[in-house]
């Protein structure tokens, strides 16, 4: 036993000598940024199942609350396919500055690196050498591109066919999420290349979801009744409950987006928590101050606000700048849910664009402001890639612009292609009826 | 026989419910209602649209007692439910032709 012990011994420099080259340059995984990242997934799952499928079926008449569950859970279902199939593929490979290609279609390559460090854009000069698995990478990216359609479902609740809803989905998240997703994050994204800065998805996902919603309020048109009847919210205790949930889970979003256990995450969760109670407290200020009450649901919904506000901003600023962009995230969402949407007449039943499209350009342009250069430092970059000022507010100004119109664009035809299909809105008949029992055949008791 | 029927505040039912037993009430039946009368309604505000709420939430309860007991239950219930605040309620009082229970056959005062 003592001599093998002392061959070993013997045999270990050796064997480092031989292979330097593996010890020091190779990646390799690194278990505990993976298991963050296995934990962020599953947080931001969290988000959309249960957490927005509480906080908008809170908010909707006792009639559509199954309804409204239910497309939570099946855009779920139906994203997770859609990404799987061609999704992933289209989002995060290299393709060309506009849209990924098809080397990843029906995740073709990932049996051969399923225990391999995964590099994001391998080849290329933006290369990012992750220390997770690529199964991994692409799973945290898959409740990315769930959550985000889910968002655009507040602003259709009560009157979509939910075959158009299926159809419009499937084709939104292939055509609009995947291609901006690969703008922004894919190293050779257009977005990318001109240095704009979203940690976590404020361009990708909420000024995407929050103007699609737009478009589709415009589209689809006024519930029934809107304005004359009484719309007030079933259990607001279920939006209290799903808000909460969004909030907890945000951590994995906004953390998590660091792709690694280290200071950039720990910051991200700082940023987040600080933000997010600021916008709570600015929005139900700013209800009290002029409606007289601070009520629940605008407490909840500035909180919402503030996770929105900050997601691009994570990881690039600090607690300072955290604490003014959840104050202007919560006024501004409180300013355009209440005030903008009936000065303009669009009836976004869940404010999914007062809320989301609003925070997320708060926060995107913001972002440009308040960025921290260190957080972002590299061997290269010493004082960081991303430095906070003016220049930096005008690349994420063209960034929120290229968003907002490729997405109006698009979601625009998505709906007319649909409805000339499918047709959009249920009968009069059925949205007075009520979508739980005339789409599913199921009500509440 | 009298039908006492008092629509009162929800949160005073208990109080009304402890007043009575001690006069001899036996049972009584309660239901969730809603209506309006002076108090009008209230007005609810979420994310900004003001919805007019007519109809607010009471609780209704009806207890039949023999004629001389009358008085004194409704004068009970007056002074349990009585908040001084408007929306208080109402008391109707209606004659009852027969009582039945039907688990003995029993009638009128004997079925209360």
């Amino acid at each position: 036993m003592k001599t093998l012990l002392q061959r070993a011994c013997w045999a270990l420099p050796l064997l480092l000598c031989t292979f330097p080259a593996f010890a020091d340059d190779a990646p390799k995984l690194d278990s505990g940024d993976t298991a963050w990242m296995l934990s962020s997934t599953a947080l931001v799952l969290l988000m959309t199942i249960p957490g927005l499928a509480l906080f908008y079926a809170g908010m909707v008449r006792k009639k559509n609350v199954l309804a409204t569950m239910m497309q939570s859970f099946i855009i779920t279902c139906l994203v997770t396919v859609v990404w799987t199939v061609a999704g992933y593929s289209i989002a995060f490979t290299n393709g060309n500055a506009y849209f990924g290609d098809f080397s990843r279609v029906m995740l073709n390559g990932l049996a051969e690196n399923w225990d391999k460090p995964f590099i994001l854009g391998a080849g290329t000069d933006g290369a990012v050498t992750n220390t997770i698995p690529e199964s991994v990478f692409m799973m945290f990216q898959m409740t990315f591109a769930i959550i985000t359609p889910a968002l655009i479902a507040g602003a259709f609740a009560d009157r979509l066919k939910f075959s158009s809803l299926c159809a419009f989905i499937v084709l939104w998240s292939l055509f609009v999420y995947s291609p901006i997703a690969h703008w922004v994050w894919a190293p050779t994204g257009w977005l990318n290349g001109i240095g704009v800065a979203d940690f976590a998805g404020g361009t990708v996902v909420h000024i995407n979801a929050g103007v699609a919603g737009l478009v589709c309020a415009l589209v689809l048109g006024k519930r029934l009744g809107y304005g004359t009847d009484n719309m007030a919210p079933y259990n607001l205790a279920f939006a209290v409950i799903g808000a909460s949930l969004l909030w907890v889970g945000w951590f994995g979003f906004n953390a998590g987006s660091a792709t690694a256990a280290n200071g950039r995450a720990g910051m991200a969760m700082t940023v987040t928590q600080i933000a997010t109670a600021a916008a709570a407290l600015s929005w139900a200020a700013a209800e009290w101050a002029t409606k007289g009450k601070p009520s629940v649901l605008g407490a909840v919904s500035g909180a919402v606000a503030g996770l929105v506000a900050i997601t691009p901003a994570s990881g690039f600023v600090l607690p300072g700048g955290s604490l003014a962009i959840g104050a202007a995230a919560g006024v501004g969402c409180y300013w355009a849910s209440t005030w903008l949407k009936h000065l303009l007449g669009y009836d976004d039943s869940l404010d999914a664009f007062g809320v989301h499209g609003i925070g997320g350009i708060i926060g995107a342009l913001l972002t440009g402001w308040f960025a921290y250069g260190p957080l972002t430092a590299d061997k290269d970059h010493p004082l960081g890639v991303t430095i906070g000022g003016l220049a930096q507010v005008q690349t994420q100004a063209i960034a929120v612009g290229a968003t907002i119109a490729y997405t109006a664009v698009a979601t625009l035809v998505i709906l007319l292609v649909v409805g000339a299909v499918f047709g959009l809105r249920v009968t009069q008949e059925e949205e007075r009826e009520g979508l739980d029992v005339v789409l599913h055949g199921e009500q509440l008791g | 026989m009298k039908l006492i029927m008092a629509i009162i505040k929800p949160f005073k039912l208990d109080d009304v419910r402890e007043a009575l037993t001690p006069l001899g009430v036996q049972g009584l039946t309660v239901s969730e209602v809603k209506g309006f009368g002076r108090q009008k309604g209230q007005t609810e505000i979420y994310r900004g649209a003001e919805y007019h709420v007519n109809f607010l939430p009471k609780v209704k309860i009806e207890v039949v007692v023999p004629d001389d007991l009358a008085d004194a239950i409704i004068d009970a219930i007056v002074k349990s439910a009585h908040t001084g605040k408007i929306g208080d309620g109402k008391i109707f009082v209606l004659d009852v032709d027969r009582a039945v229970r039907i688990r003995t056959g029993e009638t009128n005062t004997d079925a209360l």
